[in-house]
Parts: structure tokens; sequence; C-alpha cells
């Protein structure tokens, strides 16, 4: 449905929500954002407001970790940008090179956009939380069990 | 006298065909995917993403397929490609305190929060050659246990130790812009800025021979290892469009803190003095390397004597690169007939006048020299 009005100024909840959406989508893979699409029963319909492409983002890191910002070098990373039939725009910029990817992201993000589909878009996109939730804690156990434990060594005569 | 030559251009197709073939070995090996060498000749991809300046596994483990395993071309390969790609911006500096750390070593706090974490190291391995890798294996699956609850929380050492003011805080953001070397030319002095991203693009060898210079007494700087850490961060970009920092996705990173002494100066109490190290993926031995070079260019900075080659920033910043190093080393290989000919007669010319001179006396000189 065609939303005329213009959105108001996001709120920083709104942003924060929105950032992980974003966050998760750029985490998935393409059949899971097919399947997260498929699943919120959204369609992929969407004209482009930008051709998916492919660019650099310099990246910067800080003197120290914590002082003044210095160029370390760069990323590839692809950009899309859509907008759907209901007038919502969507964006996606993730590292790499994959433009349907992209693409597929920004449309979700679009959807997300609208108060109606954005339930449905979260809730699909949880199986992608699942997924990294789990890979993450098999990783921080792998990571645990090569933690040093130290102990001191009885010394003297008593 | 010279003749101008064209031509060869038959040859060069060939010589490209023999390249590719060549570079496929015997048809009877199966052939090497991308994803293989992304994923288990990981550190030299790793190797090719820092030199080359640009975070693109898949990138780099293609070029290296097409450089058959030649560090430095799949690094002019990377360089050449990322030259066709439009720029979007700067990212927002990445948080390494936050990482999700893989591997978290120091060498001067057995205790810190986060704890020592070896992570996947060569380490303490005993650097026999394990013949079992010569047929295809499952490894062990790797243990598991439970996380600490500080497992998460990994501070910088740095920052555990900044509070006393022992050591020398990191320099503050001063809001001037950030200079890149990819867009304007280094413009000695160059600030410390630019040499670490000189240094974090620099070929590996030759900043670790830098660095091991400065530890055998050229410019020494007494370095400990304050922290290495190895692992993911997360890289954001604020878009024009959106104006919020949008989430690019996660980087592997390794940071090296390295700590030096310092005797002070008339301003400065003695405390310890900082290098700073960061590059892609698991390169400990290049953030390290970095780490120590970054302290030694401070040299002048920080009122000691200059002398040694580490503490040139021309000498090091202008021969740190190995695509500029083989541009210029390799580029003698190709034709000099023009050169070459002017030379040679020159030289014929130097020799004619040289017999000349010594033909007169009736030839007293080359007895004398024999």
């Amino acid at each position: 449905m065609p939303s005329s009005e213009t959105p108001p100024e996001p709120v920083a909840p709104e942003v924060a929500a929105r950032r992980s959406a974003m966050a998760l989508a750029g985490a998935a893979t393409l059949a899971e954002l097919e399947d997260v699409l498929a699943r919120a029963g959204l369609s992929a319909e969407a004209e482009d407001l930008r051709v998916p492409e492919t660019g650099l983002v310099m990246t910067r890191g800080r003197i120290g970790g914590d002082g003044r910002a210095f160029n370390f070098g760069e990323a590839t990373v692809t950009r899309a940008a859509v907008r759907l039939p209901g007038g919502e725009t969507g964006f996606a910029y993730h590292l790499g090179r994959d433009r349907p990817r992209a693409r597929l992201a920004a449309i979700l993000d679009a959807h997300w956009q609208n108060a109606e589909t954005r339930p449905a878009v979260d809730a699909a996109l949880a199986a992608v939380a699942a997924r990294r939730q789990r890979e993450a804690e098999g990783r921080a156990r792998r990571v645990a069990a090569t933690r040093v434990n130290f102990f001191t060594l009885a010394r003297g005569e008593d | 006298m010279y003749v101008a030559a064209k031509g060869g251009e038959a040859a060069i197709d060939n010589a490209h065909r023999l390249l590719a073939e060549i570079r496929r070995g015997d048809p009877v090996v199966p052939e090497l995917s991308v994803a293989q060498i992304r994923e288990q000749m990981s550190l030299l991809v790793d190797r090719v993403m820092t030199e080359g300046s640009l975070h693109d596994p898949d990138l780099a483990a293609l070029a290296l397929k097409q450089a058959r395993g030649d560090v430095v071309e799949a690094v002019f390969l990377v360089r050449a490609y990322r030259t066709t790609l439009p720029h979007f911006g700067a990212s927002e500096p990445v948080d390494t305190g936050a990482m999700t750390v893989s591997r978290r070593v120091s060498a001067t706090f057995k205790d810190l929060p986060g704890g020592q974490v070896l992570g996947p190291t060569f380490d303490y391995t005993h650097r026999l050659v394990d013949f079992a890798l010569t047929e295809g294996s499952i490894p062990e699956p790797a243990e598991e246990a439970e996380p600490g609850p500080d497992a998460g929380h990994c501070p910088r050492v740095t920052d555990i130790l900044g509070q006393a003011g022992l050591l020398e805080p990191s320099p503050p953001e001063a809001g001037a812009p950030v200079g890149d070397l990819t867009r304007e030319p280094v413009d000695y002095p160059a600030d410390r800025a630019v040499r670490l991203q000189a240094l974090a693009r620099g070929d590996e060898g030759f900043v670790l021979a830098l660095g091991y210079s400065t530890q055998r007494g050229y410019g020494r700087t007494h370095p400990f290892v304050g922290e290495i850490r190895f692992g993911t961060v997360a890289l954001e970009f604020v878009p024009e469009e959106l104006g919020f920092p949008v989430p690019l996705g996660e980087v592997p990173l390794t940071e090296c803190q390295m700590l030096n002494q310092f005797r002070g100066s008339g301003e400065v109490p003695p405390q310890f003095t900082r290098g700073y190290g960061l590059v892609f993926g698991q390169g400990e031995r290049k953030a390290m390397a970095m780490a120590l070079v970054d302290r030694s260019l401070r040299a002048a900075e920080l009122g000691e004597a200059v002398g040694a080659p580490a503490q040139d920033q021309e000498f090091v910043l202008a021969h740190c690169d190995s695509l500029q190093a083989t541009g210029f080393v390799e580029h003698l290989k190709l034709p000099h007939y023009v050169d070459f000919q002017a030379e040679l007669e020159l030289v014929r010319r130097l020799r004619a006048e040289h017999e000349a001179a010594h033909a007169e006396p009736g030839e007293p000189l080359r007895e004398a020299a024999e």
C-alpha cells in the first residue's frame, strides 16, 4: 500500500533496531535471505534506485587502538538501493562483491521500513540470528579451551 | 647503430598460453578451487589482503591462484583491481577493544581480564613436518570449554596500564583530515597516520627485517609485547543518504601493542612509549614488525638520536611497498636496447680515448700496473 506521508525523522531506538536488522541481513547467505523473504510472505518485487554496485570503503583504525584515526586498508563493499511498489525505500551496504545478495537485503530493509511488514521481517530474520548465535557460541567454546590457566607450583621444603 | 624493432606479439600470446598451462600444472592432479585456497591457505590470503591493502578474501584467493602463488604478483593483481572500483568513503574507525577475540596474549602481564587466550597458533608446535597431512586427514575436533564470565570482555592491555600514567596515552583525535597515501602522494615528514598506512601495506619481509634491525641495535627501542590480539571487529560506514552507521560486516584483524622503554625528557616524565600494528586477518608477525618500526620511526618525536635505517622515514616509507619495489626492479628486464646501445657507444668512445692516452709513452703504464 502506498504511503504518501514522509516518515518521521527516525528516532535513535528505531535506528538501532534497523541497524541490527541490517547487520543480520548482511550476515545472511543469499539462500537465507530468499528464505527470510519467503517465510515473511513478502514479494521481491522492487525497482532499483541504484543498480547494485561494488566499490571501496577505506577502513580506519585508531593509533594505539583508541587514538587518532588512520587508514590501514580498503575493503570491497557492495551497495544496493531499491524502492518497493508501496514506495518504501531500502538500502544495503555489505562487505564483498555479492550483488544479488545486497539487492535482496535492500528489499528486506525496505519491507522493514513498513510498520506492517516489520514484525514479519524481524521474525523471519530470527532464524539467521539463531544460526549466528550457534556459530558464535561454538567458536567461543573452542577458543575458551585454549585459555591458559596458570597455577603456582609449591616451592620450598614444607 | 641500432635498428628500431617491432614484433613479439605472437611470442607474447604464446607465452601467456604457456603460462596458463604451467599454472594449471599436471592435469592429472585435481585443480585448486578459489574456496580451497581461501580456506586452506588462509594466512597467505590474509597476507595478500594486507599488502594488497584490500579486504576481500575471495579476490585475494583468486589472485593467488592466477599468480601461481606469487605473493607480490597477487598483490599487483589486487591493487590493479581496486583501481577499477569507485570510492564510497571511509569507514568509522574500528573498535579493537570490542573485538570478538580468537587469540589474545600479553608478554608483559600474566593475569588480565579476558585472560591469555592462545587460539589457533603455531607457537609451541615442534615444527616437525607432519607427514600425516600428505594423505587427506580429518582433524580431531577442537576441544571445547565453557567460556569464563569475562571471556566476552577483553579490554586492551594498554587501557588497563594507561590509567597509572606509566604508559603514554594514544595520540588524541585532532579532528584533522586523515592522510591517505592512496589519494595523495606522501609528503615528508609524513605524520604517524600515513606512516602506519604505509607500514600496514608494506612488504612483510621488508618490515620484518627493519623491525629485526632495531632489536639488533640499529635504533634500539627496548620492546615488549604489551598485547597481540586476533579476532573479528564490526566494520561500519555512514552513507550520506542514511546518515547513521550501517554495519558492513565483520572483518578479521590482528592488532599488536608494543611497549617500549623511554627515559623521559625535559617535559615528559619517564614512562613506557608505544608502537602500534594493525593488519587484516591473522598476521601476527607483520603486526609485530609494524609496531616495532612504528615506534622506531618516532625517534625524532621522542628526542632520540636518529641514524638507523628503521628511524629514517623516507628510507622506510619509500621502500616498504612491494609493488613499487618490484615494479622498479623488474622493469630492468624489459627491453632497454636503445639505452644500452647509447651506453655501449659511450664505453667504446671512452675506451678509445683511454687507449689513445696510454699508447703514447711506449706502454710504461701497463708495466707499472703489472
